[in-house]
């Protein structure tokens, strides 16, 4: 009887009730530790004249005060391209740009010089939107492309064409802890940092590539995150590098914390785009041939805006094929905080953007939307290639779409909705289906490795460590299920151990969706073999005292907790036994696992290829309720419907099912980053930029898991499932969109993402029959 | 500390955490800015305002303490660095996410809104304090049993606000439970699993009040 498949507690579950889990600044204050904070360039654009440090020096309990000249390594990095500073050289390019870094004995001494470091900035215009960067010509790296057929000879087959343009805003990862760091100096400059990132080993990479030392000179550790959602991929590499900056020069134990102010103004967040668009269709709906631009503002540096933009583009027709495209993507250098991976990193703006042309074909068409994306799934057996080459194997979509329908009963509320906004004077609603189909692997081929590390000890237990971070997902919960079922014992006799670059090297980043499939297929790696040399010492152990039998590893049985020969069952040893035997019989019990996904690629000189092992498939059914005077919105009712093949943990999957969605919802309807001007961030706390809370779920709520037992190429038969369901909530927005145009289509089309209560309101009122001029109306 | 629970379908569980505060010397910076203030000429003044220390006395988890405060220390700051409970989180430190909950007479509120030398005399209860005998608060164990978190970092905050709702004038709907829960934020959003630890800790026969 395995734990895979079986709702057991998160590996944290205990500590995280009681308060006895330790995120980074729980741990205790060390002696002699330093607190470290930096003075952050206060404009978008400009050239910096002078750097005056003389008060901020004077302050007391400041130990130290660092700008780009004391960085005795390289002070350029960047996970793609190396074009970010750790400390700004001669110009600044975005508010909270680091310039200088503080070291003090306080908190207060820190907060106090930081007030008084005096920097002559000369201010430039900055460039904040992509128009700006498209009319300056400013991009981070040369466009992609992704090309097939021939879109002209599908244009000129279609019975309509649409064109237009659609806005996605950004979003603040707003995970709860802030972005922390601290780091112990040790003999020969050597360094251990804790670090609340998703990608410990580029945070040791940069460190010592900034600090001039061997990567074998730095350890970073990372137990735990509060929160990641992909903003502690590459940017919790900068405060660990300042930590480590001034652990490094003062030789004591150093710790940064960003305030959430802080946090939200000067790190980058999801993605903003502004995607142009030409779709040819017929008179049915079916697209003969799309041609569209992603434009996507990357901020200041390319960070993983590349990457990001290319994940749009392979998700750019989500669930339809498309048999003449093109989709081209741009990569907009502006004057923002870099953006960077969040949960989705591109797909959620690719697929929105086909998603809304659905919305538009089906207005223009007067066509249920439903049909029109109907007709346009990917089939089974043909149409059933991506724009870049992949077949689409085990394609669910069809079966996926209808199933959603009927357990929703669309037709029939969708019938409901209608009446029901023929009459209301006050209200309006919507109801929508969208469909998600994701492509798991990272786009980057050498990404998608793992290797973990097994360890069992004399007494039968079991200590795992692999380059997956835990941020809440239940990786490591998920990881210790494969690993006690592959020698069949309790889950509570595998620990997990804290991430840590001294015990797995040269990790990828826990992203994707895809740390479950490739360090736990790596700890499967190294327990099969481990479990090989215990069964060859078990079958001799097993064969002795007369047995009769001759030993034979391929008869040896792990079950229960227990190991035994086939032939003789009755004999059986405990797992701790056997152990304790092959220890003393010599035999190494420990091992290394190794995993590289096998059979993907991508070209992007000829934007074709092979890039995801597999698609996470899903699709959801969302009503909402519009107040016509507010515009202020509620989910009603949320039907879900996801293929995560053969669920290693079903509760903990349905959690990130529910909780992708609902963050989704935010994306798609409330959180709105706005900026003045000069570009700063006028929403930059939870009293500003809202995130739903507990009253913004969906008052009726159904979440169920589709029957696949065929996803043979991963894990236990088991589907990546942290991103895939945030694609879910678009189907929120193009619900908000429809209930819009039940009032006017003109109004629909302008509306853009987020769908915040302003711009609902604002939309609707530029239309002629707004709910105002309808009050007129029913007032005259 | 150990802490037995049972969860749907998995028995019993027993696991043993150990606090790695005591891996580390605790020795938060005890620097006197003042006495700093004075050896360095240099310094203008005025950036770091005039320190106030003032004893506090009051009860956390039962237990008395007499500490001395900055008169501008939040009490989040003083149960974190002064009293090393860290289960009490910063997350926003504007009273906006809930992380910082802790109850002062039977009463929650956010640490972070409040000054520590305010509580004279008050009895302060903490995620720390919940469990009694080595034995999880039911609304800790409900928690466990539907998943009613992800990262952790805003559980005990929630974990807090749930056990202060029990005496609360509450509703018996989900939706009641969630707009007394609302100011409490989840990014991960496990609103539905939060909910249904409440409600199932609510309708329990359990005596589940402190």
């Amino acid at each position: 009887m395995g734990s895979v498949g079986k709702d057991i507690a998160h590996d944290s579950a205990v500590g995280h009730v009681s308060g006895e889990s330790i995120y980074i600044d729980d741990m205790a204050f060390a002696k002699n530790e330093l607190i470290v904070d930096f003075y952050a360039s206060p404009v978008a654009n400009g050239k910096i004249v002078s750097i005056d440090l003389t008060r901020a020096s004077n302050v007391p309990g400041i130990v130290g005060l660092y700008t780009h000249k004391d960085i005795e390594g390289h002070n350029k990095f960047g996970p793609i391209i190396a074009d970010e500073y750790l400390l700004a050289e001669e110009k600044v390019e975005f508010i909270g740009q680091p310039i200088v870094v503080i070291a003090g004995e306080t908190r207060k001494a820190v907060l106090a010089a930081r007030k008084v470091i005096d920097v002559k900035i000369d201010v430039l215009e900055p460039t904040l939107t992509i128009d700006q960067s498209i009319a300056r010509k400013q991009y981070l790296a040369e466009p992609r492309f992704i090309k097939r057929g021939d879109v002209d000879a599908g244009f000129a087959e279609a019975d309509h064409i649409l064109e237009g343009r659609f806005i996605s805003g950004g979003q603040d990862h707003f995970y709860l802890e802030g972005q922390a760091a601290i780091v112990y100096p040790g003999e020969y400059d050597n360094l251990v940092v804790h670090s609340s990132t998703q990608h410990p080993s580029e945070v040791q990479e940069v460190i010592a590539h900034v600090l001039g030392l061997q990567q074998n000179q730095v350890v970073c550790i990372t137990k735990r995150m509060g929160g990641g959602f992909g903003g502690k991929e590459c940017q919790a590499t900068h405060p660990a590098c300042m930590a480590s900056l001034v652990a490094h020069k003062t030789k004591r134990p150093a710790r940064i914390v960003y305030n959430k102010d802080d946090d939200m103004s000067f790190t980058g967040g999801r993605h903003p785009f502004q995607n142009d668009y030409k779709v040819g269709f017929t008179k049915d709906g079916v697209i003969t041939a799309l041609k569209t631009d992603l434009y996507t503002n990357g901020g200041a540096a390319n960070d993983l805006s590349t990457a990001v933009l290319g994940r749009a583009m392979t998700h750019a027709d989500n669930a339809y094929f498309i048999a003449n495209a093109h989709i081209n993507g741009y990569a907009c250098k502006t004057n923002l905080p870099p953006n960077t991976a969040f949960r989705g990193f591109g797909g959620p703006q690719g697929v929105v953007n086909i998603e809304n042309i659905m919305e538009e074909i089906a207005l223009f068409l007067g066509k249920d939307p439903f049909d029109v994306r109907s007709a346009n799934c990917y089939g089974i057996e043909e149409r059933n290639t991506t724009p870049y080459g992949q077949i689409v194997y085990n394609n669910l979509l069809p079966a996926l779409l209808k199933k959603v329908a009927e357990t929703s009963d669309y037709k029939n509320r969708l019938e409901a909705v209608k009446k029901f906004n023929q009459t209301s004077k006050t209200h309006l609603k919507g109801i929508s289906i969208t469909p998600v189909k994701f492509g798991i692997s990272f786009t980057t081929k050498f990404l998608n490795q793992a290797n973990a590390m097994v360890l069992i000890y004399k007494d039968g237990t079991v200590l795992v460590s692999t380059g997956a971070t835990e941020m809440g997902q239940g990786a490591n919960t998920k990881i210790r299920q494969l690993v006690a079922d592959e020698f069949a014992i309790d889950p509570n006799m595998v620990i997990m151990a804290p991430t840590a670059t001294d015990k797995n090297n040269n990790t990828s980043a826990t992203a994707a969706s895809a740390a479950t499939d490739l360090n736990g297929s790596a700890a499967v790696d190294a327990c099969v073999k481990i479990r090989q040399r215990l069964a060859e010492c078990a079958a001799n152990y097993l064969s002795s005292d007369g047995a009769g039998i001759s030993p034979s590893p391929s008869h040896i049985v792990f079950a229960d907790g227990n190991v035994f020969d086939k032939r003789r069952p009755d004999k059986k040893l405990t797992f701790a036994e056997i152990v304790s035997a092959a220890y003393h019989e010599r035999i190494n019990l420990g091992e290394r696992g190794f995993y590289a996904t096998p059979g993907i690629d991508f070209n992007w000189k000829t934007g074709v290829g092979q890039p995801f092992l597999y698609y996470t498939q899903g699709a959801a059914c969302s009503e909402v309720l519009i107040d016509r005077f507010t515009g202020e919105l509620k989910v009603v009712r949320a039907d879900l419907w996801m293929d995560i093949g053969k669920s290693i943990n079903p509760g903990i999957d349905r959690g990130q099912i529910t909780g992708a969605y609902i963050q989704g919802m935010g994306w798609v309807t409330t959180e709105e980053l706005r900026r003045s001007e000069d570009g700063v961030l006028l929403s930059h706390s939870p009293t500003t930029y809202k995130i739903p809370n507990v009253q913004d779920m969906p008052r009726v709520f159904n979440v169920d898991l589709f029957d696949n037992d065929k996803n043979d190429v991963n894990i236990k038969g088991s589907k990546a499932v942290g991103e895939p369901p945030f694609l879910l909530a678009i189907s929120v927005w193009t619900a908000v969109k429809q209930a819009i145009a039940s009032v006017s289509k003109e109004a629909a089309q302008k509306l853009k993402l987020p769908a915040t209560n302003e711009e609902i309101i604002m939309c609707m009122a530029t239309s002629k029959k707004s709910a105002l001029a309808s009050a007129k109306q029913t007032k005259a | 500390m150990t802490y037995k629970i049972s969860r749907r379908r998995f028995g019993q569980l027993a696991i043993a955490t150990s606090a790695l505060a005591a891996l580390y010397e605790y020795n938060f910076a005890k620097s006197n800015i003042q006495a700093l203030a004075k050896q360095s000429p240099a310094w203008q003044g005025g950036n770091i305002p005039k320190l106030t220390k003032v004893n506090v006395n009051f009860q956390v988890n039962g237990t008395k303490q007499a500490v001395e405060v900055d008169s501008r220390m939040s009490l989040l700051d003083c149960l974190r660095e002064k009293l090393k409970l860290t289960g009490s989180k910063k997350g926003c430190d504007h009273g906006q996410c809930g992380a910082c909950t802790v109850m002062v007479n039977g009463r929650r509120i956010n640490s972070c809104l409040t000054f520590a030398c305010m509580h004279e005399g008050d009895e302060i209860t903490t995620i720390e304090g919940l469990a009694k005998d080595g034995n999880l608060h039911p609304m800790q164990e409900a928690f466990i049993a539907h998943d009613g978190f992800q990262c952790g970092y805003c559980t005990p905050g929630q974990i807090m606000s749930a056990v202060a709702l029990l005496s609360e004038t509450c509703g018996k709907q989900d939706s009641d439970v969630a707009e007394c829960m609302s100011g409490n934020i989840c990014r991960c959003a496990a609103y539905p699993n939060i909910v249904a630890a409440i409600q199932e800790v609510r309708k329990g026969k359990v005596n589940a009040s402190l």
